[in-house]
C-alpha cells in the first residue's frame, strides 16, 4: 500500500499502477485460462495500459466522477479493464452477474442509476435491449465484442479504445470516495445497493495477507465470479494489490477442468466455495487422481458454511483442510476465519480477524435484539445462539444503501452493525453458522430475497400469491422453492409449473429463479396479510411450528 | 436408443430442468452452459434427469464430451 503520490488514495493505484511503474512491472498479474485451455497473460504492464485506456474512453464519453459503471460479461479481460479503468477515473463500478435474467438486470441498472454499462452483444440483445427505453439515464453501451459492427444504440469498446488519448495520472480520489457498488438481498423490499469506498482496499490488502496467506510469488485462483462481492474483493483487487498472479478461468465449474487448472497452473492458494467443492466431491476421488496438486499450499472457501466432511476430504483429496471463513457484501472483506495459524475447526468459520470486533446480540421472540438502557445485550455463554454482529469502522465497511438511508440506519443498533446472520461462539471463541435470521436465501454463496422472486411469479398470469423459501440442499446450501395460490380457473398441473419455473428464469436468470414449486391452496398469512416463510418452512421440513399465534386460519 | 429416442429424452430432460428453453426447433450446436445458460446446478439435474429417465448414466470424466445439445444426444444415444 503506498497512496497516491501527493495523497488521496485509490485502488486502481495501489492495485495497478504502482506495480506497472515499480519492479515487477513485468510480472504476470492476470492468465486467462480460455475454453479450449488455451491461455493469455497480462502482465501489471500490460494491465496497466488497458486500465489506462478504459479510463481514458470514459473521459471520452464525457463520464463524470462518481458516475456508475455497471458490468454484464463474463471473465474476459475486458471486465478487469474496465473495473479498475473505472477507478482510475473516479467513476464507480457496479458489476452485475451474467447469469442474471432481464428483470434483475433492468432493476439493478435502475437503482444504480446506471451511466454506463459494459457487455457483450449477445448478453445486451437479450438482457438489455429490450427494457433499454426504461433506461434513460444509460447512456452509453459499450459491446466487448463489437468487432467493428456495434448493435443500434452501443458503442465498439475495442474500437473507442484502440483510439483512446493516454489518460496520464490517476484521478486523486480521497479514502471516503465511493469506489465500488455491489447489490444484495433483503427479506423485503427492492434490492439494496451497498456503497464501497476507496478505503476498502485496505482491508482487501491487509485480509489477503491474513486470511489467505498471499505472498508474492504465489500463483492465486479466486473462483467466485466477480459479479459477486468475493469475485471483485478478492477475484481482482487483493491479489492485484499484492502484485501476485490471478488465474482466471473463462469457463464455468466443471470438476475435471477444475483439478487441470489447479495442477496445471501450479496454483498455489485457492479461494472457493463451498458449493464448489461439494461438486468436487460428488464427482469423486478418481476425479483428482493423476493430477498434479503439489504447488497448491493454502485452500480457502466461503459463500456458506462448510460442512465438516468437506474439510476432511480436502485434507485427503486436495492434500489441504479447507479454511473456511465469513464475511458479506456489506462488509466488503473478510472478517472471520479460519486463520492459517491456527488449527482449524471443521464447521466453524473460525475467529475475528485482528482489528475485528463481533459479538452476538441476544434476541428477542420477534428476532428484535434485545436492549437494555440504550446497550444491547450480548450473549456471552459458550454456545448460545445470538445474532452476528461487528463492530463497525474497519475500512471496506459499506458506507450506505444507495438512495436508501433509513434502511442502511436499521442496520446499525447500539454501536453495532447487526449481520442477519445467528451464530453461536464456542468456549475458544470460534463462530459457528446456525441460520439467517430473516428469510433470505443463501444459494450457492448468493443471497437471494424472497421478495424479488414472489413479485416476479406473481407478474404470471395464473399465480395469484407467491411465497418463496431456501430449502436445505447438499450441494448448493439451499435452493430456492416457491409456493404459490393460483388463480380461479387455473389447475394445478406439471405443465402449469414447468410453465411458471420457465417464465421466472426467463425473467429472473437460472441463479435466482425457483428450482421447485409446488401448488398450495393458501399459504400460510399473518393476520395482516404476510405470508409466513418461516411456516412454509417448517411444514416442508416437518419441523416444530413454532409460536402461530399470528397465523390467519383459512377456511 | 436410436437418435430420434435420444433426443426425445434430451428434450424431456431438458424441459424438465430448464423449461425456459424451447426445445421446439432447438439449434443442436447449442451450448448447454453458454446459449442455452444452464448453470451448474441445472447441469447436475439434467444429468440426474437422465439417469433417472433415460437410463444413461453420465460420469463426471465425460462431462467435457456433452457440452452441446448435439454432443449430449449423441452421447445418450451412444450409451442407453
Amino acid at each position: 500500500m503506498s497512496g497516491l503520490p501527493g495523497g488521496g488514495l485509490n485502488i486502481a493505484y495501489e492495485a495497478v499502477e504502482r506495480h506497472a511503474a515499480g519492479a515487477r512491472a513485468g510480472h504476470e498479474a492476470l492468465r486467462f485460462v480460455g475454453t479450449d485451455g488455451d491461455v493469455r497473460s497480462l502482465t501489471y504492464s500490460d494491465l496497466a495500459e488497458v486500465v489506462d485506456r478504459f479510463a481514458s474512453v470514459l473521459r471520452g464519453l464525457g463520464v463524470g466522477a462518481g458516475e456508475r459503471v455497471f458490468s454484464l460479461v463474463g471473465r474476459r479481460p475486458e471486465l478487469y479493464a474496465s473495473v479498475l479503468g473505472t477507478l482510475k477515473h473516479a467513476g464507480v463500478f457496479c458489476p452485475l452477474f451474467s447469469a442474471f435474467g432481464p428483470e434483475p438486470v433492468r432493476m439493478r441498472l435502475e437503482l444504480g442509476d446506471a451511466r454506463v454499462l459494459v457487455t457483450t452483444r449477445a448478453l445486451y440483445r437479450k438482457k438489455v435491449a429490450p427494457v433499454r427505453e426504461a433506461l434513460p439515464g444509460l447512456r452509453h453501451v459499450l459491446l466487448v465484442d463489437a468487432d467493428g459492427h456495434a448493435d443500434p444504440g452501443t458503442l465498439d469498446l475495442q474500437d473507442l479504445m484502440h483510439r483512446a488519448p493516454p489518460y496520464g495520472s490517476t484521478a486523486r480520489t480521497q479514502a471516503e470516495d465511493m469506489a465500488l457498488l455491489h447489490f444484495t438481498s433483503g427479506t423485503t423490499g427492492r434490492p439494496k445497493g451497498a456503497v464501497h469506498v476507496h478505503e476498502a482496499v485496505v482491508a482487501h490488502h491487509a485480509t489477503g495477507r491474513f486470511a489467505l496467506d498471499l505472498h508474492p510469488e504465489d500463483v492465486y485462483w479466486c473462483t467466485a465470479d466477480p459479479g459477486w462481492v468475493t469475485g471483485m474483493s478478492y477475484g481482482i483487487i487483493a491479489p492485484l494489490v499484492h502484485c501476485i498472479t490471478t488465474v482466471v478461468d473463462e469457463e464455468e465449474m466443471d470438476p475435471l477442468r477444475w483439478y487441470r487448472i489447479l495442477a496445471e497452473h501450479r496454483v498455489t492458494v485457492w479461494y472457493t466455495s463451498p458449493t464448489a467443492l461439494r461438486m468436487l466431491m460428488k464427482a469423486g476421488d478418481e476425479a483428482a487422481r493423476g493430477q498434479d496438486l503439489s504447488a497448491l499450499r493454502f485452500v480457502a472457501s466461503v459463500g456458506e458454511p462448510l460442512n465438516p466432511e468437506v474439510v476432511v476430504w480436502g485434507r485427503k483429496v486436495l492434500g489441504h483442510p479447507v479454511h473456511d471463513n465469513w464475511w458479506q457484501t456489506e462488509t466488503g472483506g473478510i472478517m472471520i476465519a479460519n486463520l492459517p495459524a491456527l488449527p482449524i475447526r471443521p464447521g466453524s468459520m473460525g475467529r475475528p480477524l485482528p482489528g475485528v470486533e463481533a459479538g452476538l446480540i441476544a434476541r428477542d421472540e420477534q428476532g428484535e435484539p434485545v436492549l437494555r438502557g440504550g446497550r444491547a445485550t450480548l450473549v456471552t455463554d459458550p454456545d448460545t445462539v445470538g445474532e452476528l454482529a461487528l463492530r463497525p469502522g474497519w475500512p471496506s465497511m459499506f458506507r450506505g444503501y444507495l438512495g436508501e438511508e433509513e434502511r442502511y440506519r436499521r442496520c446499525f443498533v447500539a454501536g453495532w452493525y447487526l449481520t442477519g446472520d445467528l451464530a453461536r461462539r464456542d468456549a475458544d471463541g470460534y463462530y459457528w453458522f446456525v441460520g439467517r435470521g430473516d428469510d433470505v436465501i443463501k444459494s450457492s454463496g448468493h443471497l437471494i430475497g424472497p421478495f424479488e422472486v414472489e413479485s416476479l411469479l406473481m407478474e404470471h398470469g395464473a399465480v395469484a400469491q407467491a411465497g418463496v423459501i431456501g430449502l436445505p440442499d447438499a450441494v448448493a446450501g439451499e435452493v430456492v422453492k416457491a409456493f404459490v395460490e393460483l388463480h380461479p380457473g387455473h389447475d394445478p398441473s406439471d405443465d402449469l409449473r414447468r410453465d411458471i419455473i420457465g417464465f421466472a428464469r426467463r425473467r429472473l436468470g437460472p441463479a435466482v429463479a425457483p428450482r421447485l414449486l409446488d401448488f398450495t391452496p393458501s399459504l400460510p398469512r399473518t393476520r395482516s396479510g404476510k405470508i409466513l416463510r418461516r411456516l412454509l418452512r417448517a411444514r416442508e421440513l416437518g419441523l416444530p411450528e413454532g409460536d402461530v399465534s399470528t397465523v390467519e386460519v383459512q377456511g | 436408443m436410436n437418435e430420434h429416442e435420444a433426443r426425445a429424452a434430451v428434450y424431456a430432460a431438458t424441459s424438465q430442468v430448464a423449461p425456459d428453453v424451447e426445445t421446439q426447433g432447438l439449434d443442436d450446436r447449442s451450448r448447454l452452459r453458454q446459449d442455452l445458460e444452464l448453470d451448474s446446478l441445472d447441469f447436475l439435474a439434467l444429468v440426474e434427469h437422465l439417469a433417472r429417465h433415460a437410463g444413461v448414466d453420465v460420469p463426471e470424466g465425460d462431462y467435457g464430451r456433452v457440452g452441446t445439445v448435439a454432443s449430449l444426444i449423441a452421447y445418450v444415444a451412444e450409451h442407453a
